[in-house]
């Protein structure tokens, strides 16, 4: 069948690889700007102390120092000034432009002119050379058995003992591993570097640099994070226009509330709970993570006997807040049965059991909570209107999880608008609020001797029923043990 | 035949351009109730104090990169779960570890602690997701009791159970999520939408619905209907895969981190980004979110290491954190919000307070 080139049923769009990789490069390209990049340093090196050069040789060469073995490197930059320029490009702490700078040398994108092997960036004079985009990273190509093989030759034929512990045992392997191609290997090897004394000394040193940082981003040394690794592969997308379409008719559809309406929101959310977020405000007596001492945990454990303040106070922030407590939700159904109206809650805890329970026990649960709430006459009778009995009794012909869907929103509704604007009005919510613990702050030093071993507290798989011991805390705080 | 060929592609350009003006039409009716920023409203909010926040605890012992981990309701237990297969249940607090475990595949990349504390969800490589019983008798194995629950047809990304141990939904690399029933591993529901793999899920706090959310390959967060498995809600803003989403506390948004170095939040009600978390010199992907019990912080592990704290109303960054020496993969708040746990691939786990 005749396709016109790319055109299939469906949308196919490339993924963009590594997208970091090309914000780096525009991070590198912007370095090198004559104008705004990192200001460029005149540097004067001895040629002896750059790897592979050979001492004392200065063939006639434009620009020179004039003296024997120094050479103006013109295109390097200091490390410290690579630095100073993120810190300034991005509005940075120095910490982060190293940070940033380090990551940069490790994905081969600079390098150092001094311990070339190690690419990290030092703020301080080592001068650093931007890597030729012909090795960049984001090309990709997949780093040859054989072209490694080809490079640690070389490094071996030139001078002896080059090649470090791994490198040894890498070139050890490959000449295992290809030893049928071995002759090819030396060959090339051999070929390349004759080729490359036809070059400047300078170019050749900056040539043989920008190869290792090459290698030592595919072939990093022991304990070195491999940039390259990425996880396992994830596939590309494959979109159904049809499906997108309809999505976005739906959507055209939709009811949207205004923006500023949702936003309010959110500053109303956080400005009431902000107090309660520990890591936000703290929390007392402390911070058992920054304190090593547990009180905290034993004051607010689950089932505690006397809860403290803010914990109670979260129960007037929501329905769900209450119920999501257990203390709270304990309470509420207290309050429930002297209203004469705690089956509704029950019923409620009915169908949460069924929502989320075991596929094999939802027609037994259905049948329970039919008898218990449902059925005429049923002993706790829950009250619903006509139409969502009607449309229960229905479903529950065929019943699965999600029958008593209607009738336990309705009894939620019931319970939220009605019975908890009740609850927090009460004189049962109000006495706890009044009873309720507020813990002492614990400082650190404060009990310098009394300080609690570390160990484990008892994990909730050994305990049968999740029973917390019941924690009477005096107002005065403190975990009782003086 | 030549003439088929012309028929398709009448009908491939009508298609995409109908699904281009639709796409236009969309957000044109998203802009129109959009009628302030939230940096804006949030001006009137006070600043965040000076932020400083340590490693309180490190917990070595995965031989390999951490790739995820999760809280027990407890509030001090951890599990992780690592590239060479094995995943651990520590009590983070003392940093001893409780249980280990080694599945048969590498990448387990996702794993997850049943809300009664006496189970763990794990998978990977291995395409399904198992929930293995917590035991301390000494003398059982605990690959003993595994039960295998779901079954994708290519890695699991994420799993999450419900307000149970009796439900776990899953997230997988071949685009679909689902819902199963542990016990007999029946499948109960599942959720295609997703162009590509899906890699991370959330389940909303929501009072009422059964909703959640997930993010992929695709660039797309999707919020689904459990009951129903449709898509209710679909969001395209972020220009590569999104690696993690987390409900806003309230469940009326989310945020998510995605590859291409931002955090997003997204408004559930005005159906619409609403903020963008970025810097120019965050480079590197955000691999995991979460926000702060309050929902005024966003914590973001990226994939340079470090980890940024945002102050989600005002949009800026309120600190960066270093420590890890390699990515940071996996990052969740405790449950009661005292502290934050971060998993990274220099084997390590960190509880930050």
């Amino acid at each position: 069948m005749a396709t016109v080139a790319g055109c299939t049923p469906h949308g196919r769009s490339s993924r963009t690889q590594r997208p970091h990789l090309s914000k780096m490069e525009r991070v590198i390209v912007s370095m090198q700007d004559p104008d705004q990049g990192v200001k460029m340093r005149s540097q004067r090196l001895l040629i002896t102390a750059i790897p592979h050069a050979v001492a004392g040789e200065t063939r006639g060469h434009p620009g020179g120092a004039g003296r024997r073995g120094l050479r103006p490197l013109r295109l390097s930059r200091a490390g410290r000034d690579v630095v100073e320029w993120l810190v300034q490009k991005f509005c940075i702490s120095e910490e982060e432009a190293l940070h940033l700078g380090t990551l940069l040398a490790q994905h081969g994108y600079i390098y150092p002119l001094h311990e070339s092997r190690d690419l990290t960036l030092r703020p301080d004079e080592t001068p650093y050379r931007f890597q030729t985009p012909y090795f960049w990273t984001s090309t990709l190509w997949p780093a040859a058995e054989l072209d490694y093989a080809i490079y640690l030759a070389k490094k071996n034929i030139q001078k002896q003992g080059a090649l470090v512990d791994y490198e040894k045992e890498h070139y050890t392997q490959l000449h295992k591993k290809i030893n049928h191609a071995w002759d090819l290997v030396v060959m090339q090897a051999r070929e390349q570097l004759r080729a490359a004394k036809q070059r400047r000394k300078g170019d050749r040193l900056v040539i043989s640099c920008q190869e290792q940082t090459y290698w030592l981003v595919n072939r990093p040394p022991p304990g070195v994070p491999n940039i390259l690794e990425q996880g396992p592969e994830r596939g590309s997308y494959n979109s159904s226009r049809v499906q997108m379409i309809e999505r976005f008719r739906k959507a055209l559809g939709r009811n949207r509330v205004k923006s500023s309406v949702c936003l309010e929101a959110y500053l109303k959310f956080s400005s009431q709970h902000g107090p309660h977020d520990p890591i936000l405000s703290g929390c007392l007596p402390s911070n058992p993570w920054i304190t090593d001492d547990v009180t905290y945990w034993a004051m607010n454990a689950p089932k505690v006997a006397a809860p403290t303040k803010l914990r109670v106070e979260r129960w007037s922030f929501s329905f769900r807040e209450l119920l999501d407590d257990p203390v709270g939700r304990g309470h509420f159904m207290d309050f429930l049965q002297k209203e004469f109206s705690a089956e509704n809650l029950s019923f409620w805890e009915a169908c949460e059991e069924l929502r989320f329970g075991g596929q094999a026990q939802v027609p037994a649960l259905v049948d329970a909570v039919y008898q218990q709430f449902l059925a005429p006459g049923a002993a706790r009778w829950v009250n619903i209107d006509s139409r969502t009995m009607e449309w229960t009794l229905e479903g529950m012909r065929q019943p699965h999880r999600y029958v008593l869907d209607a009738a336990q929103l309705h009894i939620y509704m019931l319970m939220k608008k009605d019975s908890y604007p009740r609850f927090l009005k009460s004189d049962i919510y109000k006495g706890l609020l009044e009873e309720a613990v507020i813990p002492l702050e614990t400082k650190r030093r404060a009990f310098p001797f009394l300080r609690k071993p570390l160990h484990s507290s008892p994990s909730p798989v050994l305990q049968s029923t999740p029973e917390e011991p019941a924690v009477t805390s005096t107002p005065a705080g403190g975990n009782g043990k003086q | 035949m030549a003439t088929d060929g012309l028929h398709e592609n009448e009908t491939l350009a009508s298609l995409k351009s109908e699904a281009e003006s639709l796409k236009g039409k969309l957000e044109e009716e998203r802009a129109k109730l959009h009628d302030v920023e939230l940096h804006q409203v949030a001006e009137r909010v006070e600043a965040l104090g000076q932020f400083v926040m340590k490693t309180r605890r490190t917990l070595k012992g995965h031989g390999n990169k951490v790739l995820c981990m999760d809280w027990c309701k407890d509030k001090r237990r951890v599990v992780s779960s690592s590239q060479d297969g094995k995943v651990i249940v520590w009590d983070s607090f003392t940093t001893n570890k409780e249980h280990a475990v080694t599945m048969p595949c590498t990448w387990v990349m996702a794993c997850a602690y049943a809300p009664s504390g006496c189970a763990i969800a794990c998978g990977g490589l291995d395409n399904k997701c198992s929930v293995y019983p917590l035991t301390f008798d000494k003398n059982e194995n605990m690959a003993a009791k595994k039960k295998s629950v779901a079954m994708h047809t290519n890695y699991l990304s994420a799993c999450s159970f419900t307000n149970s141990d009796m439900q776990i939904l899953t997230a997988s690399g071949d685009g679909t999520c689902a819902l199963w029933d542990v016990e007999s591993g029946q499948l109960l529901q599942s959720f295609h939408g997703h162009g590509a793999d899906v890699l991370c899920l959330d389940l909303a706090p929501s009072e009422t619905g059964n909703t959640f959310v997930s993010g992929g390959c695709d660039k797309k967060a999707m919020v689904w209907d459990m009951r129903s498995g449709q898509c209710v809600q679909a969001f395209e803003t972020h220009e590569s895969d999104v690696n993690s989403v987390r409900y806003y506390p309230s469940g009326d948004a989310f945020a998510s981190g995605s590859d291409d170095a931002t955090c997003r939040l997204y408004d559930l009600r005005a159906d619409r980004e609403v903020a963008i978390y970025s810097k120019e010199s965050i480079i590197f992907g955000a691999s995991s979110v979460d926000f702060s019990l309050s929902g005024r912080l966003l914590f973001a592990g990226y994939n340079d290491y470090t980890i940024n704290v945002w102050d989600v109303l005002k949009g800026s960054r309120v600190s960066i954190l270093f420590g890890h020496e390699n990515r940071v993969s996996t990052l969740r708040v405790s449950p009661d919000g005292t502290a934050f746990c971060s998993g990274s691939w220099d084997h390590t786990l960190r509880v930050w307070a």
